[in-house]
């Protein structure tokens, strides 16, 4: 790496602080891998012949071209089902996850409606799964939210009392996307199974960071999504079980009737090549990724932790993403910590930074105050993060904040002792 | 976020940081907010009991860069002036200084509902001397 890429930043809006830049450090630098995943260049690489020479249509049954198309993507097809155990034959492509959660839940709702029109799922889901559920309701659905626990993780006794007769569809995801905690999959799918009810889980953040095995945990229907990967945009997958039970999904998109009728309209080839090549390479490194990015973690969390006090982890620590760490700052809110760290790209669960002005609901169910809410920032961490990066944002924290707390008044309120809770705040 | 070169500035270098003694009269002292809001201002201001001039201010705010900002600047703006000149800033002179956005305008109100409170707080301490003071002018 040339030194001119480790001149400091002078970007606006960061304290003027001593910390250096270390060599290997590049600004802006990336550690919010749960939104999206930068594109392994092997993918793009894998992917760029099907953008030009390759361009046919998948379904062109005529000449080279479709052929050549439609080869292509049953090998991603072949690859994706590898990685999670399934067959090929039972992986469907959509246009990223927020479509393969709506297919999955409109679709089972409205083919099973004769069986029953009961769904459950919990409250910290993903806005894709929660809203979908919603609409489902409008028509006719009765949706449970199930709690979690103070770890993020739900209560499996919580759900055993939950399905009744017509209970037709259990959705819960694998991974949460802001704390990171792994809900016991293995545990709800076998549960499902013993009922007779399908399982359907938003496995977006986990395909590809920890093992899935669609057998072995009684999956029955599964979205994933290329970006969260090293993959492509706007390319995502719906696995669907053909045996034990065989799934039926009705059809949210009409058309040509590809890909076993369920999901009509012509293949994203380079996307779904691109989906492809990101799960095999996943495959074959996920395991010394995932224990890389957890000594990763694991030394950041020790760093902040070591260096500061009033500090809270934020959802289970046992059950956990490798690169997932979900942090909240007491006393510190998130957007100001935020503005302080400018040259490093993470989130937080501040309602300031969030359209809707509340903060996180995710945090919220774990039981923490809205001010702890406010603290909060979320470290993803990645494929192409190395510890040199891992310890400058550490740095870089701990000096924005603790300069923070010197401004803050509830920082010296709780070091003077006073109970917080019991002040008579003026809210507005 | 795009933030105003006065918001980053007032953010990097916060003026009149820290806390007065509170239980003095010649101090008003305002805390408002809530940390379930995401913000909580608190302001002082030292007033000279002849002139009812503040003479100083200090603040510590928990919130966002415009919260701090908002608070770092109305420091600013009340040093030097009598309680009444003081109570005289509105919310909207700070919006337009600061060029804060639509989102960030309750950042501006915390702030000069902070210069109230603490006056608010100085005048309370100073009832007594408030009323020695205007007895004495209706005398004269």
């Amino acid at each position: 790496m040339s030194t001119t890429q480790n001149q400091p930043s002078t970007a606006q809006g960061e304290f003027d602080v001593s910390v250096s830049l270390p060599p290997g450090i590049k600004l802006p630098l990336y550690m919010d891998n749960h939104a999206t995943t930068p594109m392994d260049p092997r993918v793009l690489e894998a992917m760029l012949p099907y953008f030009t020479d390759k361009f046919g249509n998948a379904a062109s049954r005529n000449h080279s071209f479709g052929w050549e198309a439609e080869q292509a993507v049953d090998t991603a097809r072949e690859q994706i089902a590898r990685l999670i155990g399934a067959t090929a034959k039972e992986i469907i492509f959509t246009s990223g996850a927020t479509e393969s959660n709506n297919l999955a839940i409109k679709g089972i709702a409205e083919m099973y409606r004769e069986r029953g029109n009961h769904i459950i799922t919990q409250v910290t889901e993903h806005k894709a799964v929660l809203d979908t559920c919603k609409r489902v309701e409008k028509q006719g659905c009765r949706v449970t939210y199930l709690p979690v626990k103070a770890d993020g993780l739900i209560d499996i006794e919580d759900l055993k009392r939950a399905i009744d007769d017509k209970t037709i569809l259990v959705t819960i995801m694998f991974a949460n996307n802001e704390i990171g905690v792994l809900q016991p999959i293995a545990e709800i799918g076998k549960l499902c199974h013993e009922r007779g009810v399908l399982f359907h889980t938003d496995a977006v953040q986990a395909v590809g960071k920890v093992p899935v095995d669609v057998n072995a945990m009684n999956i029955d229907v599964l979205s994933l999504t290329a970006h969260k990967l090293y993959g492509p945009k706007g390319v995502g997958a719906l696995y669907v079980r053909r045996r034990n039970p065989r799934v039926q999904i009705a059809p949210q998109i009409d058309g040509g009737g590809h890909e076993r009728g369920m999901r009509s309209g012509t293949l994203n080839v380079p996307g779904i090549v691109g989906l492809g090549k990101a799960c095999e390479i996943a495959r074959e490194e996920m395991h010394e990724e995932a224990k890389r990015l957890t000594a990763l973690r694991d030394r950041l969390k020790e760093k902040l932790e070591s260096n500061l006090d009033f500090v809270h982890i934020n959802g289970s620590m046992e059950h956990h993403l490798p690169g997932n760490l979900n942090m909240s700052f007491v006393h510190v809110e998130g957007e100001s910590l935020l503005m302080g760290i400018n040259d490093v790209a993470v989130s937080s669960g501040s309602a300031c930074t969030s359209a809707t002005l509340e903060p996180s609901y995710v945090l919220k169910a774990l039981g923490l105050g809205d001010d702890v809410a406010h603290s909060s920032i979320r470290f993803g961490l990645g494929r192409f993060n190395t510890q040199a990066e891992v310890d400058y944002v550490a740095d870089k924290v701990i000096d924005v904040v603790r300069k923070l707390r010197e401004l803050s008044p509830l920082y010296e309120m709780a070091k003077e002792g006073i109970d917080l809770t019991k002040v008579q705040w003026q809210a507005h | 976020m795009a933030y105003s070169e006065k918001v980053i500035d007032h953010y990097k270098n916060p003026r009149n940081v820290g806390q007065m003694d509170k239980a003095s009269t010649e101090v008003g002292t305002g805390l408002v907010g809530a940390p379930e809001c995401g913000d909580v201002m608190r302001l002082q201001i030292k007033v000279n009991p002849a002139t009812r001039v503040i003479e100083d201010a200090k603040f510590k705010t928990f919130g966002c860069g415009s919260a701090i900002a908002s608070s770092s600047l109305a420091t600013e703006w009340v040093k030097g002036k009598t309680v009444d000149e003081a109570l005289e800033i509105k919310n909207t002179d700070i919006v337009k200084e600061l060029s804060l956005p639509p989102v960030k305008i309750h950042c501006s109100v915390l702030a000069e509902d902070a210069i109230r409170a603490a006056i608010g707080d100085w005048k309370k301490k100073n009832v007594a001397v408030e009323h020695s003071m205007a007895t004495a002018g209706a005398a004269n």
